[in-house]
């Protein structure tokens, strides 16, 4: 093969799709639909082409069917990031790598992380191979109270990361609001209505639109979260904030809003539910990092589910473009929290929905996302135990249908490590 | 430990100044070195903690993990006036009018131990005014004590001993300078001052850092360290410097006291341990050479993130790798990071101790230890969990120099223990008890018996589980 040959058979391989008629039967594991249901000991999950097709313990498995046997294994649908900023990271502290905020831009709502996420990046490989199959990205802000469209993002090894561009905006309306905006929660409030006005300025007469506070292209931005078209992930904690949050319905009656964060959520649950507001919230936190955080505590989740509140965990500002891998750690501590007196936790099976079909239904993708349920992509792991136990390693991932390698260079490292001495030649010649 | 401290406090505080402390009373402050001496020869700002009240207490059923690798099934262990009386299987005899806690189906462990905390320092709420970690206004900075900085009303401790069973920790300067300063031991008990958190014995650390945050922090001001070169550079200078000051330190004529040049010499008399920040493989074999030219001893790395590629010099070396079981990728210095850092210096016969640097991972350094040992597991070195937990135990309390008191479960130390709901390498254990010094200081099952600092009370969410 001459070395076009190769490059080309190489970006083969990268987009491999599943053969259109391949099936796979995974058999004999305990399956995990992730909907919050039991799992089912000695299940099978059938996968054609990028699709689940059925899972539970009556699949009639087709006799061409690929078989993997998962006896005394876990299968489980991939694990669904809540919030995060996979893909926009490599380095944090390497700015030229750091893609989730843009400091020295003109431009807020209308920047679009669509075109910052990188597959390649090595975050993406290490997450995957500890079961992150999808996630939830955000921008974050720099000097405006919108950071800009967030995406659903696959992390599949192939150059198309993309499940859903411009599934929502992000706001900061809480402490970190009052910074951006210049200062005072009035301003962020203000703020956020004389932009959400100007853009309807914008939606009237797009020609002559000249505004002091907002570019065209943000006004743009802004209209399909006026009309509810897009999502509008809000980050708050406090019960405050939250409770003003829910009050821009008042004037802004179509607002799609997902609470992100939400640390003192408990605290106004009954209001969260009553609003048919869902919240992507921060599982362990429980510190008063800023007075919007007073009432934090890790019982929050378990308490908002019980309130009627639909919740999922999410990551934000928490190592969220790095350790989207403790995701299962989280979940697996809330379900401890049964064990502590006077705390709320979830059941196992709620744990697992929270990062798995949960987060998927509140960011509108339950249908196609986040459980093993008939016709949905099958992003399918099997572990080697309990997924939320600190112990149990992740055997194989399938995102899309398609068999994902577990490589990364923090593997490499270790195997190169594993005799650090250097042998009859240096280090650097063991690869 | 109560009786020495209460002595050290009569001799610092009531009685007239200039009157020296007695011999015993000095000894009881081991740390009562020359480097930091009071005036009057006692300890300069000593400990006032004293135990709690506690009752003869025994744990039997229940699983023990030693702290030293040892594993006990259907144990009993004993404590009494504060001490570890007994430690064995159910054979071992406890005697009458002793508080019985039925330990079946749960475990024991010592009091967990973080060696690398800025809890009081770098306090919730983080807000600026509470911003006391880095004396970053130099780069070499050994005259500065993390004890003045240190804000018991911190609500990290109570966490930290709730959900993490912390029972000591080491309150560290932040690591913008190359030599940060001193810092301190605490007993994880709720105080009113930091003297009465205090460990009581425990020598100081010198906190020192190398890498990228001094060449940033001062590099950014156009002042010396702006490159690694600057410094070493910086660094060898100011132990040259300081072992000249300690040569003159016995003249008939000494020179003026140096508080920086007390903490330096203090640490080339081998009393204050030096607990080094230092990500890089490379630059710890720098930090290592340079430790061997002016003669002191680097006691652990911290966020040691690439000892792996130096498992055998580190072994070698005797020097402890303060580590995260996987944080990586947040900056240059982190980027190899691996999760079986910890697992294969253990494979190499080197020191691991696993760290926080965080308000948050304090509430659960054994699912750090855990997920470490399972990494490693993963590729196949055999790790028992016993030994996971000397990761947070034993070893911790060994960099802090204070293993002869604390750390493990052996008849004469501290009672320092945690009692936990299961196994505490699971993700769903949780402390239920937690005792310092045989007083039970946390109860998962009485709200009376779970600190809420000043700064929380009258608050929203006061005494709540959090």
């Amino acid at each position: 093969m001459n070395r076009f040959a190769k490059y080309l058979a190489s970006a083969a391989a990268l987009i491999a799709a599943p053969l259109a008629a391949q099936t796979t039967a995974i058999t004999g594991g305990k399956v995990v639909i992730g909907d919050g249901s039991a799992p089912i000991e000695g299940g099978t999950v059938l996968i054609r082409g990028d699709r689940v097709v059925a899972a539970g313990a009556n699949v009639t498995i087709p006799a061409d069917a690929r078989r993997i046997d998962a006896t005394g294994k876990w299968v489980t649908p991939g694990l669904f990031a809540g919030f995060s900023r996979i893909g926009l990271v490599e380095v944090g502290a390497v700015t030229q790598t750091n893609d989730m905020n843009a400091s020295g831009s003109p431009f807020s709502a209308a920047l679009d992380v669509q075109y910052a996420i990188n597959p390649f990046a090595s975050p993406v490989a290490v997450n995957r191979a500890a079961g992150v199959t999808r996630a939830v990205v955000s921008p974050s802000t720099a000097n405006s109270i919108f950071g800009g469209y967030g995406a659903i993002v696959d992390l599949g090894a192939d150059e198309d990361p993309i499940t859903r561009a411009r599934a929502f905006q992000f706001v900061e309306l809480g402490e970190t609001g009052h910074s951006r905006a210049g200062g005072s929660r009035s301003a962020s409030h203000i703020h956020f209505r004389a932009l959400l006005e100007e853009a309807r300025t914008y939606a009237r007469n797009p020609a002559v639109f000249d505004s002091d506070l907002l570019k065209a292209s943000d006004a743009k931005a802004l209209l399909p979260v006026i009309n509810g078209s897009t999502k509008l992930l809000v980050h708050v904690e406090s019960a405050n904030d939250i409770l003003k949050v829910l009050d821009l319905r008042t004037d802004f009656p179509a607002l799609d809003i997902v609470l992100v964060g939400a640390n003192e959520g408990w605290r106004v649950a009954n209001q969260i539910a009553a609003a048919g507001v869902p919240v992507l919230a921060s599982a362990l936190s429980d510190l008063p990092y800023g007075f919007e955080d007073l009432a934090a505590t890790q019982s929050n989740i378990g308490r908002m589910k019980d309130a009627g509140v639909k919740v999922a965990i999410g990551m934000i500002n928490d190592r969220d473009a790095h350790q989207l891998r403790y995701s299962v750690q989280y979940a697996g501590n809330l379900v401890a929290l049964n064990k502590v007196p006077r705390a709320t936790g979830l059941s196992w099976d709620e744990a697992f929905a929270a990062i798995s079909s949960v987060p998927a239904e509140i960011m509108d993708m339950g249908g196609q996302l986040g459980s093993l349920k008939a016709g949905r992509q099958a992003d399918v792991v099997i572990w080697n135990g309990d997924p939320l136990e600190l112990s149990t390693q992740v055997e194989t991932v399938i995102i899309d249908g398609v068999d994902q390698s577990l490589s990364n260079r923090q593997m490499r490292l270790r195997d190169r490590y594993r005799d650090p001495a250097p042998g009859t030649l240096p280090n650097a010649y063991d690869h | 430990m109560k009786f020495r401290a209460l002595l050290a406090l009569v001799a610092g505080g009531s009685l007239m100044a200039g009157c020296a402390a007695t011999a015993s009373d000095t000894k009881s402050a081991s740390a009562a070195t020359p480097a930091q001496s009071g005036q009057s020869g006692g300890p300069a700002f000593p400990s006032t903690y004293e135990a709690y009240p506690s009752t003869p207490t025994a744990i039997i059923g229940v699983t023990i993990f030693d702290g030293e690798g040892g594993r006990i099934d259907n144990g009993t262990v004993f404590m009494v006036d504060g001490k570890i009386s007994a430690v064995g299987g159910p054979e071992t005899s406890v005697p009458e009018n002793t508080t019985m806690v039925d330990g079946s189906g749960k475990y024991v462990t010592p009091g967990i131990i973080d060696v690398h905390s800025h809890l009081g320092d770098y306090p919730t709420p983080s807000v600026s005014a509470h911003s006391d970690g880095n004396e970053a206004t130099a780069p070499v900075t050994p005259e500065v004590w993390a004890e003045h900085s240190v804000w018991p009303q911190d609500p990290g401790f109570s966490r930290a001993m709730a959900n993490g069973g912390i029972t000591a920790l080491q309150i560290l300067p932040g690591s913008a300078n190359l030599f940060g300063g001193r810092s301190v031991t605490l007993k994880n008990v709720p105080a009113r001052t930091v003297q009465a958190m205090k460990f009581p014995g425990a020598p100081y650390g010198m906190k020192m850092a190398c890498g990228e945050n001094p060449k940033r922090v001062y590099g950014g001001r156009n002042r010396m360290p702006s490159t690694r070169m600057g410094s070493l550079a910086l660094n060898r200078q100011t132990w040259i410097d300081a072992q000249e000051y300690r040569s003159k330190r016995d003249d008939a004529k000494p020179p003026k006291r140096d508080l920086g040049k007390e903490t330096l010499a203090g640490v080339l008399d081998g009393d204050i341990l030096v607990h080094n920040h230092c990500y890089r493989a490379d630059e710890m074999a720098q930090i290592i050479d340079m430790s061997k030219e002016f003669g002191y001893k680097v006691t652990a790395f911290h966020h040691a993130v690439e000892s792996y590629k130096i498992a055998d010099i580190l072994a070698r070396e005797g020097i402890c790798s303060a580590v995260w079981a996987d944080w990586w990728g947040f900056k240059m210095e982190a980027y190899d990071a691996i999760p079986e850092n910890a697992a294969l210096l253990q494979q190499a016969g080197a020191c691991v101790i696993i760290h926080s640097d965080d308000e948050n991972q304090i509430q659960r350094l054994n699912q750090e230890a855990s997920k470490a040992l399972a990494d490693g597991r993963a590729m196949g070195l055999e790790i028992s969990d016993a030994q996971a937990i000397q990761w947070i135990t034993y070893n911790p309390a060994k960099a802090m120099g204070i293993e002869e008191m604390t750390g493990s479960l052996k008849a004469g130390k501290m009672a320092d223990l945690v009692l936990w709901n299961g196994n505490p390498l699971s993700v769903y254990a949780r402390p239920e008890k937690v005792w310092i010094d045989g007083a039970l200081m946390f109860d998962s099952g009485d709200p009376k018996r779970r600190p809420v600092s000043d700064f929380e009370l009258g608050q929203p969410g006061e005494g709540d589980v959090k």
